[in-house]
């Protein structure tokens, strides 16, 4: 067996209480605790192991070229967290088979307990503090899950939304600190970090790491002003306070101090600042308690205290107040969980938690009463119960405390107070509820307990009572080996006999006896002075807080996310200037450039042109017409330079997609607006004024950049290779073809699905025929004129035979696929056109959809067709065949895939354009009507 | 001839850029479309600028570089596809939502003139 697997049973066992719910609760609950007993069992048997000195590690790769490994850990300390966890885990899964009503789903209720319970096994297991940290946040998030057990009622739902909020921001403020700690050790391995205190308290970072993991543990273990969230945790079942709030939850955050002590403790600060909040906690807690009528109230703010005096211990500046701080940890939880769990009885009983209608319940539950008095007496510090004895501790340590300096006696005597305070209010829980009269109106007649409810709180009396009067022999191995783990360096001398002689502590404990009877015995007055306080709903503060957070992030977003196109696309902008415009203020304007080449008239003409015509485009960009035209110019100066630049078959693609472009967008326009309405204001025409001259002079300087750079490419194997290896004479069709012919039959599936996208986006558009055009003049009625008819069915057949002789020669002079399948759909058009799609319709009987998905099929056959031969995908076969009166020619296999390419291409286009223009001819109006 | 080329290209995509952050579908296309040319034209110029050097073999000395027109071959093409997707997509917009505004509503008042007046842009 491994440590790895408890981790992984507990897993399995959170699907056991679901999967076997239906088996009656009694057998459910024997199997849930089932897999918490195998890890018990596994935990005792590593006992004999830690005990004697030894630390259990783990190790398993995880991701390790990312340096990821979980590890495992069990030392002492880990081991006493193991067995608090495990053992009153179980007894708390046996408690609620009774506590839980029988309509409620318990199979539910007890898999959130076994995650939690995984979660926590695994914070105090962990030798990775990135995976306690894992563990850390899932407690957060099992515990929202338990505490808003009953989410019908509300008070539920906002105190587990208070105790994730309050938990889960200082799960990110540990986080971080976590981060910064392996940032200075240079591992997350707990094993390298615990070896390297001394680096981490030189650090100059310290400071900020000490302050981040404080408020991660602080806000787990509810110390001052965190503190709020754990009473209002009291709306979960009581078994689940029972639990969090005695051996789990709260007291990881006392873990993560202790796992920390050796790592952070021992400077200026960490006195300070540990020692003062859980002072005031312990004071505030204790004094908050004696208030509360509630008797779970009471236990909660109890628990605040308690975790209050562990963490003042642990701020001390003595070793010894170390061991005491781990003593208590134990006996606290014993205490604290039978203690809640004999509240969760009397309240499951009697139908109230309210002690001001509680009373006199001796005569009915006897034996309740008898352990709930042994626990509070504990929780009090009475003699021979185990409360008393770390409490005793405490008291002696508070007596050795310099931190304060000349103020420091005021730690025994507000600890004194505190004492005074945990004495009465553990009085009121026996007294107010069990004697004092008779119940006042309650709804039910209160009764003993189910046999088997009680057994759970039996076991912690027991062991209460068995630590008290024989510490030693009960826990003192447990507490060295702990105080060893903590502490890693020789252990101060320490007695855990109960009779340590008349001294200070024992005054200190006898005055908190004594007069936390006598606060006790006047609590009407204290009551009266309280009550003229104003109640504090902490529910309605934090909510409140909440909300205006929100409200501010929500303005916030709503400010810089307004929803406008434009102004993101000019953020986007503004910031491309940015990061583009900085490299080249840093780039050489000395570097060698290659002298411009000559140029001519013509090509500045040709130049100007250009550049006045996209001018143009802008000037006139309201009128669409006039800048459909002036763009169209533009292209055609674009597909020239192309020709000039010796890029014949760019200027052929270019030009053929020019004329496509136009008359999409002519079509477009017939169902747009035909003018654009000036609308931008000036200053905003400046901005994107300035921000477009930002970018196009960027984009120019670049483009001079490289333009004048020596040439150093890849292609010069492209054209030593084409004829030879891919049998072509035009090495940029053979390189479209066959070199990157893979890139190819991507972008025709692309193309496709643009084309099947518009399809779509057609199939369902309603627009109105407009039947004028903007100035009120109609369209004209003929719309097939008998020339154009005549002219273009008599070019069809001549377009045709251009763009297969294009098709043809592809392989080796300029043309091919794209530019014949654009030829081919122009002709097309031209006849949709002239005669009209109802004309067409019945004559053309392809499908275009079909025609895209054939052409893409074949391109990709031709590729898979080479395995066949043995070759990597898309190897292009070619050879040289003599045929009687043509003379030789060459097949290529890359000629088939061009065939897909030009269906595809021809597909596209005239899908797109074809069910454009269908939307003009069928509900198409005629003016006269 | 360099830099003319170069000024060209920095033209086409001040005008393009300027196009694009207009409010309205169309005024966006438009400028889409010159913003690719642009890109095209500087794509291209990667492989310098060749006269009279066609990458076909044979027929010339010197060839020009023939991958940056493959890839802008390809470009133009899916280009084309781009715009048209674009502009068909500004249509359903404009039928869906009843104007042609790029946001699909109308901008607050603040970014807008409330009376339009001729001669601005």
């Amino acid at each position: 067996m491994s440590l790895f697997w408890i981790t992984a049973i507990l897993l399995i066992g959170v699907l056991v209480p679901i999967l076997t719910e239906r088996f009656g609760r009694s057998l459910n609950t024997l199997l849930t605790m089932l897999a918490p007993a195998i890890a018990f069992a596994y935990v005792i048997s590593l006992v004999p192991e830690v005990l004697s000195g030894q630390t259990h590690l783990e190790y398993l790769e995880w991701i390790p070229a990312a340096g990821l490994t979980l590890s495992m850990r069990l030392d002492g300390l880990s081991l006493m967290f193991a067995l608090l966890i495990l053992g009153i885990g179980l007894l708390i899964i046996l408690y609620a088979r009774y506590y839980l009503s029988e309509k409620e789903a318990v199979g539910r209720f007890y898999s959130y307990l076994i995650l939690f319970m995984t979660a926590m096994l695994s914070i105090v297991l962990s030798n990775n503090v990135l995976q306690m940290w894992m563990a850390w946040e899932v407690t957060s998030i099992s515990s929202f899950l338990l505490i808003s057990f009953w989410s019908a009622k509300s008070e539920s739902r906002k105190g587990a939304r208070m105790a994730l909020t309050v938990t889960g921001a200082g799960g990110l403020a540990l986080l971080a600190g976590l981060l910064l700690i392996g940032d200075i050790v240079g591992s997350y391995e707990l094993s390298v970090i615990l070896a390297s205190g001394d680096l981490i308290r030189e650090h100059v970072l310290y400071p900020v790491v000490l302050i981040l993991v404080l408020i991660g543990a602080f806000t787990k273990s509810a110390q001052f002003p965190f503190h709020f969230w754990l009473p209002h945790a009291m709306a979960a079942p009581t078994p689940v306070s029972a639990y969090l709030h005695s051996a789990t939850m709260v007291k990881a955050g006392i873990f993560l101090l202790a796992r920390m002590y050796p790592v952070l403790s021992g400077t200026e600060m960490w006195f300070l600042i540990v020692s003062m909040t859980g002072l005031i906690t312990l004071v505030l807690g204790a004094y908050v308690a004696l208030f509360k009528h509630d008797l779970k109230g009471l236990l909660a703010y109890s628990t605040v205290s308690h975790l209050g005096l562990i963490t003042l211990l642990l701020g001390m500046d003595t070793k010894l107040a170390a061991v005491a701080a781990l003593f208590h940890i134990m006996n606290h939880a014993v205490f604290k969980a039978s203690l809640f769990m004999a509240a969760g009885i009397i309240d499951h009983e009697s139908g109230s938690r309210d002690m001001r209608k509680l009373n006199g319940l001796w005569q009915f539950m006897p034996h309740t009463a008898t352990l709930a008095m042994v626990a509070a007496a504990s929780m009090a510090g009475v003699p021979l119960f185990n409360g008393f004895l770390s409490k005793e501790m405490f008291l002696a340590e508070t007596l050795h405390q310099g931190a304060l300096g000349f103020l420091s006696w005021m730690i025994p005597v507000l600890a004194t107070l505190a004492g005074i305070f945990a004495v009465a209010y553990s009085m009121r829980f026996i007294h107010d509820v069990f004697f004092n009269g008779q119940p006042i109106d309650l709804p039910k007649t209160p009764h003993e307990p189910p046999r088997y409810m009680k057994i759970p709180i039996e076991i912690l009396v027991a062991l209460c009572l068995l630590v008290g009067i024989f510490p030693a022999l009960m826990i003192g191995d447990f507490l060295q080996a702990a105080a060893s783990a903590v502490l890693m360096s020789e252990l101060p001398y320490y007695s855990l006999s109960i009779w340590h002689g008349f001294n200070l502590p024992l005054l200190m404990s006898v005055i908190a006896i004594g007069g936390g009877l006598v606060v006790y015995a006047y609590r009407g007055h204290l009551y009266r002075f309280q009550a003229q306080f104003k109640e504090k709903d902490e529910k309605l503060i934090f909510e409140g807080v909440m909300q205006n957070l929100v409200g501010y992030a929500t303005a916030i977003h709503e400010k810089i996310s307004n929803g406008s196109l434009q102004r993101y696309v000019a953020a986007l902008l503004i910031f491309t200037i940015i990061i583009v415009a900085v490299p080249l203020i840093n780039l050489e304007t000395t570097a060698f450039h290659l002298p411009n080449q000559p140029v001519t008239g013509v090509e500045i003409t040709a130049g100007v042109i250009l550049c006045l015509s996209a001018l143009a485009t802008v000037i006139y960009h309201r009128k669409r017409m006039v800048a459909l035209i002036t763009l169209s110019v533009v292209g055609l100066i674009v597909s020239i330079a192309f020709a000039r630049f010796s890029a014949p078959d760019l200027a052929l693609t270019q030009l053929a997609v020019e004329v496509v472009t136009v008359i999409l967008l002519m079509l477009a326009l017939f169902f747009l607006p035909q003018k654009t309405p000036s609308e931008s204001s000036p200053s905003r025409v400046v901005r994107d004024v300035g921000i477009a001259a930002a970018i196009g002079g960027l984009v120019a300087t670049i483009n001079y950049a490289f333009i004048t750079q020596p040439l150093d490419s890849i292609s010069d194997f492209f054209i030593a290779n084409s004829k030879t290896g891919g049998g072509g004479t035009n090495a940029v069709n053979v390189i479209l073809v066959d070199f990157r012919g893979l890139d190819t039959l991507g972008e025709i599936l692309v193309l496709g699905i643009a084309a099947l996208g518009i399809f779509k986006l057609l199939a369902r558009v309603r627009l109105s025929m407009p039947t004028a055009n903007e100035k009120g003049i109609p369209f004209a009625t003929d719309r097939h004129p008998p020339i154009l008819v005549m002219i273009s069915q008599s070019l069809l057949p001549l377009a045709l035979l251009v763009s297969f002789y294009i098709f043809l020669r592809g392989h080796n002079m300029p043309g091919g696929g794209f530019i014949a399948g654009l030829i081919t759909s122009v002709a097309i058009i031209q006849q949709y056109i002239a005669h009209g799609v109802d004309w067409l319709q019945p004559r053309i009987k392809v499908s275009y959809q079909s025609l895209i998905a054939w052409g893409v099929l074949i391109a990709a056959l031709t590729g898979v067709g080479s395995w066949f031969f043995d070759r990597p995908f898309m190897t292009t076969w070619f050879d040289y065949f003599d045929i009687p009166g043509i003379g030789e020619i060459e097949l290529a296999s890359a000629l088939i895939f061009d065939l897909g390419v030009y269906l595809t291409v021809v597909g596209a286009t005239l899908l797109i354009l074809a069910n454009l223009g269908k939307l003009t001819s069928v509900h198409r109006p005629t003016p006269e009507e | 001839m360099e830099t003319l080329y170069v000024i060209c290209v920095g033209v086409v995509t001040f005008c393009g850029v300027f196009l694009c952050l207009r409010g309205r579908t169309f005024s966006v296309v438009v400028g889409l479309t010159l913003l690719s040319y642009a890109v095209n034209l500087f794509l291209f110029s990667s492989g310098r600028l060749h006269l009279d050097g066609a990458a076909i073999l044979g027929m010339s000395e010197k060839y020009a570089d023939p991958l940056p027109q493959a890839l802008v071959l390809t470009a133009i093409v899916i280009g084309f596809a781009m715009i048209a997707f674009v502009v068909i997509l500004s249509m359903r917009a404009r039928a869906d939502l009843g104007n042609d505004f790029v946001d699909g509503r109308e901008p607050p008042d603040d970014e807008k003139l409330l009376k339009p007046r001729r001669g601005r842009l």
